[in-house]
């Protein structure tokens, strides 16, 4: 198509457009609210609903039972609408229910500063309800992959039957940017399995504890059933320990076994680096700024940018951290990501954050300097 | 399986497969489900296209004791599943089954639904207080009522519910008791209603709340009367369903979607580095817009181009500050630290930007309108005569007067870049005045 001048927010609206979502429920809030205006935009006349809810939890309410429906829906909001989410985000889990969660993260906690950025919610997304099952988050650093990443986002939801966040941020998701999407590689679409009529027809079957369980849906040939209670394959509750610990061996196996099959990363390596810079969202290209900056300064140093957040690309950071002696994590934070990449640095690798919450972006000369990049 | 269709009638919606109900003997819930067993048979329609919706509380066990499909969602939230399913698939018939409970902690859903008219049916079991979790006092335990929760008797009034949902709008709403024999009628009318329905039934809880307050039939009638709370059709408003409307107003607007606009590469420029450009004026000024005209004009000449804009949240007031930044390369960090160019058109702008202004450097060029008292910078000054300009033409025009005047000095692309967006991009009557304003700020750079 050629070059465009879009805001993040309506990137993310096309990427799902392009996935072929055909649900949005959301409730206004700063900086995420366009993204609502841009679905009421473009759902309509292509025959899909788009509709603002009574509040968050509506938001959630409509869109799961939407999904379970057979519908590809999407919400989004911001960090105060995903503290509403939370709960029903437990229910989408143990509910198999594929849905994607935008959150255009601003400052908080509370209220915090609608109209500044922040990358404050990368564990709370993580630990985001009750139970502490894993989730699926992308976390795009440009407009173009704000496009990119809610397509992905559909195909991650429908093939793994559960919600997928997508952590923008304020300074993605309002900040205008010359792209061209169509120049944008993207994967085939995933169109969500379906149980057949002859079978078991168990709402949540599997024989192995990654596989995905075919979707019944409502409204199909035969009744579906849908619980948020702890429940057993057939979707009826059990207080059987082995069948709740097998059930939640299932849910949590179909996604962290899978992590390096959906692990999206960058990565920019320098022979004979001794540092590594791990960064993502915006903050990663401040940190490639960084780097360049420290090589034309003498330094050899290494890059390496997280798309994929949650679950944790475990063997994509082992491997970037092997040879180095440092690692720097530039967060616009007080230090969330940098927990994971400590779990996961070999003996003696100093592993140091670049750290700041007061809305501006850290700037590449804040990472060189704190960082001791050169 | 075919809906509508009975030459194999359904005898019974109800399954044993996990036994029988589970409900206290005595309980309203017995009663109430039996009822809507015997709606569902004189409906007979086709259970995979009934979709049961409940939540939290004892009557939210129900759904398990069907064979109709089940979503038994969060505490109070039914109604939320049930409208978005409804709104997903509009030939489903979906009905939700809720408790006193869960009309408190999801009181604003009942407002909605009965405000959009979403085609649902609400079935309230109403029992006074909250059974599963204990006996606790609910919105609609009456005044003095002994509970959990008030053992002094209750303090608070009881909501009407039936009022409430009709006060909001709800098209039809039924009030009634666990005592009623025409209780399966009721129920199957209410689910036939095409809009939403509302069935409030009263119930004794005999685990709690009528053993504890002595109620009996006798006795619930009695609150019934005390409160004024009649029983019967209550309300009969019948007007078209949500979705239906939403297609028809959709149809009517005629609204196509807003097309998508690519910028081709027409011009040349001559930046070699990325470039930071601030405009500081105000609400009103057309700041925003103007400036990604401007961005989309540089994007004619080739560049890479991004736009940050920032303004106080009651938009048409105070300060409106637009961040370009332009690059021959990907832009990474969107911030500009050291702005080479800076425009200030109003007091606003200035005021907001006052202390940046004061730490520009000696490479950056500031534009400023010659009426504002600058503070003391080492920029180089330009004042632009941008208010009077614009003023004699449109003053909303100021913005693409500062800038004609910023690119016909600088030459970082060519004007005629900036008059080809404009044209190209605003509707006709806009543009002319822009047009005009276009070439009265590049003769401001001349003179």
């Amino acid at each position: 198509m050629g070059r465009e001048f879009l805001e993040g927010n309506e990137a993310i609206a096309l990427g799902c457009m392009k996935a072929k979502c055909d649900f949005f429920a959301g409730y206004p809030i700063t900086p995420a609210s366009s993204i609502l205006h841009y679905m009421l935009d473009l759902l309509p006349s292509t025959g899909g609903i788009a509709i603002q809810a009574e509040d968050e939890i509506a938001s959630m309410g409509f869109c799961i039972a939407a999904a379970m429906a057979g519908r590809k829906v999407m919400t989004a909001t911001s960090g105060p609408g995903i503290s509403l989410y939370s709960e029903n985000v437990g229910l989408a889990i143990i509910g198999e229910t594929p849905m994607v969660i935008v959150n255009v993260q601003r400052q908080g906690p509370a209220t915090g500063s609608a109209t500044k950025g922040a990358e404050g919610d990368i564990q709370f997304t993580r630990w985001v309800t009750s139970g502490g099952l894993p989730v699926i988050a992308l976390s795009p650093a440009t407009v173009g992959e704000a496009y990119e990443l809610a397509y992905r986002a559909f195909n991650l939801a429908e093939q793994y039957r559960t919600p997928v966040f997508i952590l923008s941020n304020k300074e993605i998701g309002v900040t205008r940017e010359s792209v061209d999407l169509d120049s944008i590689e993207l994967p085939p679409l995933v169109e969500r399995k379906k149980a057949g009529l002859d079978g078991s027809f168990l709402p949540h079957d599997f024989d192995k504890l990654t596989d995905v369980p075919p979707m019944v849906e409502f409204g199909g040939e035969r009744p579906a059933r849908f619980t948020t209670s702890t429940h057993d394959k057939s979707a009826y509750l059990t207080t059987d320990p082995l069948v709740i610990q097998e059930m939640v061996d299932h849910y949590a196996a179909k996604i962290d076994e899978a992590a390096d099959d959906m692990a999206l990363y960058k990565t920019d390596f320098q022979k004979g680096a001794s540092t590594l810079v791990i960064s993502y969202g915006i903050t990663s290209r401040s940190a490639a700024c960084a780097v360049a900056d420290a090589r034309a300064l003498g330094t050899r140093i290494s890059s390496l940018v997280l798309q994929t957040l949650w679950p944790v690309p475990r063997k994509v950071i082992k491997t970037a951290m092997e040879g180095v002696d440092r690692v720097i994590v530039p967060e616009m934070n007080l230090g969330q990501y940098i927990l994971e990449i400590e779990r996961l640095a070999p003996q003696g690798v100093e592993v140091t954050g670049v750290n700041k919450m007061d809305t501006s972006l850290l700037s590449p000369t804040e990472i060189l300097n704190k960082g001791q990049l050169s | 399986m075919n809906s509508g269709v009975n030459t194999n009638p359904y005898t019974s919606y109800m399954t044993d497969r996990i036994g029988p109900l589970p409900f206290c003997p005595g309980c309203g819930h017995n009663v109430l489900i039996k009822a809507f067993d015997k709606a569902l048979i004189k409906l007979q329609i086709d259970p995979s296209k009934v979709v049961l919706v409940t939540d939290i509380g004892c009557i939210g066990l129900t759904c398990r004791h069907f064979i109709t499909s089940a979503f038994h969602g969060l505490h109070g939230r039914s109604i939320t599943y049930a409208c978005g399913l409804k709104l997903a698939r509009p030939e489903l018939t979906v009905i939700a089954l809720k408790g006193d409970g869960g009309c408190g902690i999801g009181g604003t859903h009942l407002l909605n639904v009965a405000r959009r008219n979403i085609g649902i049916t609400l079935i309230i079991a109403n029992n006074l207080n909250y059974g599963m979790t204990g006996g606790q006092h609910s919105v609609t335990t009456p005044t003095g009522g002994i509970t959990s929760t008030t053992p002094w008797g209750n303090v608070e009034g009881p909501m009407d519910l039936c009022g409430t949902a009709a006060a909001a709008g709800a098209a039809w709403v039924y009030r009634t008791t666990m005592f009623d024999r025409k209780l399966p009628d009721i129920l199957a009318r209410a689910i036939r209603q095409p809009g939403f329905a509302m069935c409030d039934v009263w119930e004794l809880c005999s685990a709690y709340y009528s053993p504890q307050n002595e109620v009996d039939k006798a006795g619930l009638f009695e609150i019934l009367d005390s409160y004024g709370f009649e029983q019967g059709l209550l309300t009969d408003k019948p007007r078209p369903e949500y979705s239906a409307r939403y297609w028809e107003a959709f149809a009517a607007a005629k609204k196509n979607r807003k097309p998508r606009v690519t910028i081709a590469t027409e011009y040349n420029h001559s930046v070699d580095r990325q470039i930071g450009l601030v405009i500081a004026g105000s609400a009103g000024q057309k700041i925003k817009s103007t400036a990604t005209l401007f961005a989309k004009a540089a994007m004619a000449s080739g560049l890479e181009v991004t736009q940050k804009d920032d303004y106080p949240i009651t938009v048409m007031t105070g300060h409106s500050l637009t961040e370009i930044i332009l690059s021959p390369e990907q832009i990474d960090y969107t911030a500009i630290e050291s702005p080479d160019y800076f425009i200030v058109i109003s007091e606003d702008g200035l005021k907001c930007a006052y202390k940046r202004i004061e730490k520009l450097t000696a490479t950056c060029l500031l534009f400023a309108e010659e009426s504002l008292e600058l503070p003391t910078t080492k920029a180089q000054i330009i004042k632009i005569s941008a208010t009077k300009t614009a003023g004699a033409i449109d003053k909303k025009a100021i913005g693409v007067v500062a800038l004609a005047a910023m690119l016909a000095q600088t030459g970082i692309f060519p004007a005629e870049a900036f008059k080809t967006a404009i044209s190209r991009f605003q509707r006709p009557e806009i543009a002319r005045t822009n047009l005009d304003a276009f070439l009265a700020g590049t003769r401001l750079a001349t003179t």
